[in-house]
């Protein structure tokens, strides 16, 4: 009898244990749930090293959480009231101050005495000066964005002390200073990448592609390629304010409908990438899920045509092309209206030195057979339209409106569709006639965009393989023109260039839409496009 | 005897309205199967719209008279594509299936018939075949050379092969030396003649029943390689690519996308299997399930 | 026993050795150019090339061959160019997900289908077996990834009752330590009952995907064995000596009927590890089936390559394991020949 009590009695002793862990766990689990944040996208980082060979755009918000920059760029309220960054204001991150010299060719930063990397090492001027001689010499992608601002040569970058840093420039480039605030010039920790280094791998490349070693504001908790990357908060970071949330889980889930359901069952905070469709009807829906959308800067969606291959070096069968898209029929099923229309205008002749910017093109049959005929074509020919697999929710919709309305013209095109690897190689042969595409530059400035995708300097952006002397004059003196008024007009001009010649129809400026939570404030838009959890607070 | 004397014996019902009789589910199989077969052939010409017309003003509407079917993410009419591709799916799985029999039943004639080394590549060819694993060995064959149909036929024609081979082996192998084959050589038929004429028909009942299920299987094969972006190309009708676009629309309530053409779909590789079933019971009885 | 279990493998090579023969083959095929992908987007020509140059990609076709049998030969499976990890560190840490799922996908199907087979064996030609015969093949005749995606909307979107599929693990609680990969034994052995049920949930829905798939071989097999082993004489003699319909039935006829329902299950285990890609792409299950399919779109051979090898060599490892459970199951059989 005495054992049956005592066993009842420890019986329930367990029982109560039991039942206060749970509620206890319970508790915790609520406290936990609100500074944690679940975030569910189509595909992950496949590398933590943003200079590291082929390093996807996931990758780049790699970059932005887990390590710092010199400069950051400030914020701006949108008229539709959803906070971006402005390319305008550059701001302090990990260096507190800087000066431009009074003769323009160099600035000193100070950097901030108190930053420490993610293992307690301070964070000093040799550690800038390592990642941006990285920068620059590793090649590939970043070597080419530093490019950009002509960031070239490493001994453009100077260690005065452990606190002070110099940068001298080669020329005098607006875009100097705010491409030394993108991902790529992220400062590592030195000594530690050090010890990885070997003979033949002297940045660390193999070492940091798999482990973090930032002093950015959250630290890489850790890493299963193409499963989940889980981020902990850096209670020591000093660049900023600090940020709310302690724990960002990042899984990815392929399935489009399964991300949606997550979301709208309230399984996941927040995501990024789903087809245009979802995005509208949540954005209507009175659930617990908005979306918030911002046009993505200097981005456009386009119809490209390769001008070295007949018929479409005739610039009347381009014309007439632009004049047989189905615009209104593609921005209604295969964008759901999230972009801003670039057809329609009054001329092409720019009134504004804006880009993107719509084209006088429209919808017109007439037009467009009376173009095929001036240029000979009147019985239509055969070409293929390819697009990349990997946009196919966006691409394909408008291929199969696209063959249909240019049938129209007798001509009679076959669709390819080009899975992901062999989409790049076959960019860079330069051999697809017709093409859907999508590009976006980081720096938001037209001339920028030109450069890469107009110039005659023929870079893979310029799928058309278009060349023209006069605008590349244009856009060569865009780049390094002081005058405001000058600059516009040159812009303006071989912005009407680009729309006369038409290599490449615009379609729509895409908006980047990302659904969460309604609980769920803080949300920047931001160039790169990749989430900053920085800012982020969940109710 | 005269004529008169001799009484007719009672007819007896045929051997095939005897299976069919018995198992009302084979004859289920047969009667679709033939309908099935009818509106792959005349489908086209059936269709109330052309499948590949496009309305966008008309795009994801649900079933309603005129669009029995509702229609597409750009307006096409499901009902008609999903007609249309009758033909697309049925000319797939036929050609793969009669590629995959005939070069199979081939190889593991001659394996089985000559033996020494012949036999030793064709079995350690099906056998390297047959330790791939097979959707993903028919992926490759896809990506590397193309998603045409073409290579869709190829590839599920490829990874059918072993078993072809196996059994065309086994059979020709088991009567290589019997009678009749003794017979047919002395006569002076060639090696060929021997082969085709009267080792073949042997092949045939075992292999009666894998054909049906093959085919079944070749376009479940067909809509999985849609399913990854390497089925047939837009904008081709096709049940496996209608069913792998419309599964983006589950989740929105978009139901009809998907379920139409996955239910035919369904249906089409449930008669097959059924149809194997059917005509194993008919072919060979020994074998009887 | 060890004698005949060696030349068994011994005689599974040359299959071993086609099969990288022709995975190097399909992947070096693949139209993709991978040093396209890995330099990057902005990448001129000459970029490209010194990617190439690193990747090995500029010898020969036979010299790359060589370079690849002798760098397996020392455990060396490469490097995934996507994930920057090396191949087998990755299948090894992948498989054991893809196995679990088999594993209990097959669970869930034997358990169903063996019995239904069995049942529609003791009553051939009526409705039960019709029924039987109706509903397995159902189940086979749909795509895996449509079930799937119809199984999460019902059960997950509309009804709420199996959890997010978010994976192997609802993301607030943390995998166990490893021990054997297996979630549900490992969580198990660190005494986490959370982790465990967990699993177990997240585990339901594709596991049942993919058992739907294979009831039907399941079925038809054990009903096909269990009809011949109950016509046969000496379970007409059990029955005439006045034997219980539930010894008979299980005690002897089941367990003659074994064999072909163990070689069927074998072979559907087979198949299932193979084409277990599309249900990990539909459930963001971390796979190795999931692994393949990525790396095929990124023309990445190293990983397509290993992922094949590992499926050759576990489907010759299969086969001698189901032999060696016949020799268990019927002494009367022997491993030679």
């Amino acid at each position: 009898m005495i054992q049956h009590a005592t066993f009842m009695r420890s019986g329930r002793a367990i029982v109560f244990l039991l039942a206060s862990l749970l509620l206890a766990s319970g508790a915790l689990a609520q406290d936990r749930r609100t500074e944690t944040l679940i975030i569910a996208n189509e595909f992950g980082p496949n590398s933590l090293d943003i200079h590291g060979v082929g390093a996807n755009r996931p990758a780049y918000g790699v970059a932005w959480v887990a390590y710092d920059r010199l400069m950051t760029y400030g914020r701006k309220t949108l008229p539709s009231g959803v906070v971006s960054y402005d390319y305008n204001k550059l701001e302090p991150e990990l260096a507190e101050s800087w000066e431009i010299a009074k003769d323009g060719m160099s600035v000193v930063f100070k950097l901030r005495k108190s930053a420490k990397f993610h293992d307690g090492t301070p964070v000093t001027a040799k550690d800038v000066k390592w990642s941006y001689d990285r920068a620059v010499s590793i090649g590939g992608f970043p070597t080419f964005q530093m490019k950009a601002g002509s960031l070239e040569k490493p001994e453009q970058f100077v260690v005065v002390d452990d606190y002070t840093f110099r940068v001298t420039f080669l020329r005098k480039d607006k875009l100097t200073m705010p491409d030394m605030a993108v991902p790529v010039p992220s400062i590592y920790n030195s000594e530690l990448a050090k010890k990885h280094a070997t003979a033949a791998d002297p940045w660390a490349a193999e070492w940091l592609k798999s482990n973090e070693a930032g002093g950015g504001a959250y630290k890489v908790e850790s890493w299963k390629p193409g499963q989940e990357i889980v981020y902990t908060r850096f209670d020591d970071w000093k660049s900023g304010p600090l940020p709310k949330l302690k724990r960002i889980i990042q899984r990815d889930v392929p399935s489009a409908g399964n991300r949606r359901a997550l979301l709208v069952k309230g399984d996941i905070d927040m995501s990024y990438e789903m087809p245009p469709k979802d995005f509208a009807e949540l954005s209507q829906e009175k659930g617990n899920v908005k979306v918030v959308s911002v046009p993505v800067e200097n981005a456009i969606w386009y119809i490209g045509m390769n001008v070295t291959k007949p018929p479409f070096d005739n610039v009347k069968v381009r014309q007439a092309v632009a004049y047989a898209l189905p615009y209104d029929k593609m921005f209604d099923t295969a964008i759901y209206g999230r972009g801003v229309k670039l057809w329609g205008a009054s001329s092409n002749a720019p009134k504004t030195a804006a880009w993107p910017q719509p084209d006088a093109y429209a919808t017109d049959m007439a037009k467009a057979k009376a173009l095929m005929k001036e240029a000979g074509y009147a019985n239509g020919f055969e070409t293929t339209i390819s697009y990349d697999l990997g946009s196919g929710t966006v691409s394909e919709p408008m291929a199969v409106l696209i063959q249909e309305s240019l049938a129209q013209l007798g001509i009679k095109t076959t669709i390819n569709k080009i899975p992901g690897a062999n989409w790049r190689a076959a960019l860079l042969k330069k051999d697809m006639p017709l093409i859907i595409n999508r590009f976006g530059g980081w720096l938001n400035y037209p001339e920028y965009f030109f450069f890469w995708c107009y110039h005659g300097q023929n870079a893979v952006f310029n799928t058309m393989g278009y060349r023209n002397a006069a605008m590349d004059k244009q856009i060569d003196a865009a780049r390094f023109e002081d005058n405001k008024a000058n600059y516009e007009q040159l812009v303006k001009n071989f912005v009407q260039k680009s729309f006369d010649d038409v290599p490449r129809v615009p379609f729509v400026q895409p908006t980047q839409d990302v659904a969460m939570q309604k609980n769920i404030s803080g949300f920047v838009y931001w160039f790169h496009l990749q989430p900053d959890f920085r800012q982020i607070v969940k109710m | 005897m005269t004529a008169a004397t001799i009484a007719t014996a009672p007819k007896r019902p045929s051997h095939f309205r005897y299976v069919v009789g018995e198992n009302p589910v084979t004859a289920f199989a047969f009667v679709l199967f033939g309908l099935f077969v009818l509106l792959a052939i005349f489908g086209p010409a059936i269709a109330p719209y052309d499948p590949l017309y496009t309305d966008s003003a008309a795009a994801l509407r649900p079933p309603m008279k005129g669009h029995w079917f509702g229609t597409d993410s750009v307006g096409r009419d499901i009902l008609s594509r999903v007609v249309v591709a009758a033909r697309m799916d049925f000319g797939i799985a036929l050609a793969a299936v009669a590629l995959s029999f005939a070069i199979g039943s081939a190889l593991g004639s001659c394996a089985g018939y000559f033996g020494g080394w012949t036999d030793r590549i064709v079995s350690r060819g099906s056998d390297t075949i047959m330790a791939f694993p097979l959707f993903v060995l028919a992926m490759g064959i896809v990506a590397a050379l193309g998603n045409t149909v073409g290579n869709i036929v190829l590839a599920t024609a490829i990874i059918n092969l072993p078993f072809y081979i196996r059994v065309a082996r086994a059979e020709v192998n088991v009567r290589r030396n019997a009678g009749f084959v003794e017979a047919a050589r002395l006569s002076g038929n060639t090696n060929a003649r021997i082969l085709l004429r009267h080792l073949f028909p042997n092949i045939l009942p075992p292999t009666m029943v894998q054909v049906s299920l093959n085919m079944g299987w070749a376009i479940l094969n067909a809509a999985g390689l849609s399913f990854i972006g390497l089925g047939v190309r837009p904008p081709q009708a096709e049940w496996g690519i209608m069913v792998a676009e419309g599964a983006q629309y589950i989740v929105s309530g978009e139901w009809w996308v998907a379920l139409f053409p996955g239910a035919v779909l369904m249906l089409a590789v449930f008669c097959f299997n059924l149809l194997g079933d059917g005509l194993r019971d008919l072919i060979d009885p020994r074998r009887r399930t | 026993m060890l004698a005949t279990i060696a030349k068994r493998l011994f005689a599974a090579i040359p299959s071993v050795i086609g099969v990288i023969v022709v995975t190097f083959v399909l992947t070096r095929a693949l139209p993709g150019d991978p040093a396209a992908y890995f330099a990057g987007p902005a990448a001129t020509t000459e970029a490209i090339e010194q990617v190439r140059e690193k990747l090995g990609l500029n010898a020969s076709l036979p010299k790359q061959f060589v370079r690849y049998v002798v760098d397996l030969a020392h455990g060396d499976w490469g490097q995934s160019h996507s994930t920057g990890q090396p191949v087998l560190t990755e299948l090894a840490q992948r498989l054991p997900a893809s196995l679990e799922l088999t594993l209990c996908a097959l669970a869930i199907a034997a358990l169903v289908a063996v019995p239904l087979g069995i049942v529609a064996a003791t009553r051939p030609g009526s409705w039960i077996d019709h029924t039987c015969r109706i509903v397995t093949t159902a189940g086979v005749s749909l795509p895996t990834f449509f079930t799937g995606l119809l199984l999460a909307y019902i059960f997950y979107f509309l009804l709420g009752w199996a959890p997010a599929p978010l994976g192997r693990l609802d993301p607030y609680l943390t995998a166990p330590p490893p021990v054997t990969g297996f979630y549900l034994i490992d969580s198990l052995i660190a005494g986490d009952w959370e982790v465990f049920v967990s699993s177990a949930k997240q585990l339901a829905l594709p596991a049942v995907t993919m058992g739907l798939f294979v009831m039907a071989p399941l079925a038809r097999m054990t009903r096909a064995a269990m009809l011949g082993v109950l016509t046969s004489d000496f379970i007409r003699t059990a029955r005439a000596s006045g034997l219980a319909k539930g010894t008979i039935l299980y005690r002897y006829a089941f367990r003659n009927a074994l064999l072909p329902v163990v070689t069927t299950m074998g072979m559907v285990f087979s198949f299932m590890l193979g084409s277990n890609v599309l249900v990990e792409k539909v459930f963001a299950w971390p796979g190795i089936g999931s692994y393949a399919i990525e790396a095929l779109t990124a023309s990445d051979y190293a990983p397509v390559q290993g992922f094949v090898l590992t499926m050759a060599v576990l489907y010759v490892l299969l086969n001698l394991a189901v032999d060696l459970t016949y020799t268990l199951i019927d002494p009367r059989v022997s491993l030679d020949g």
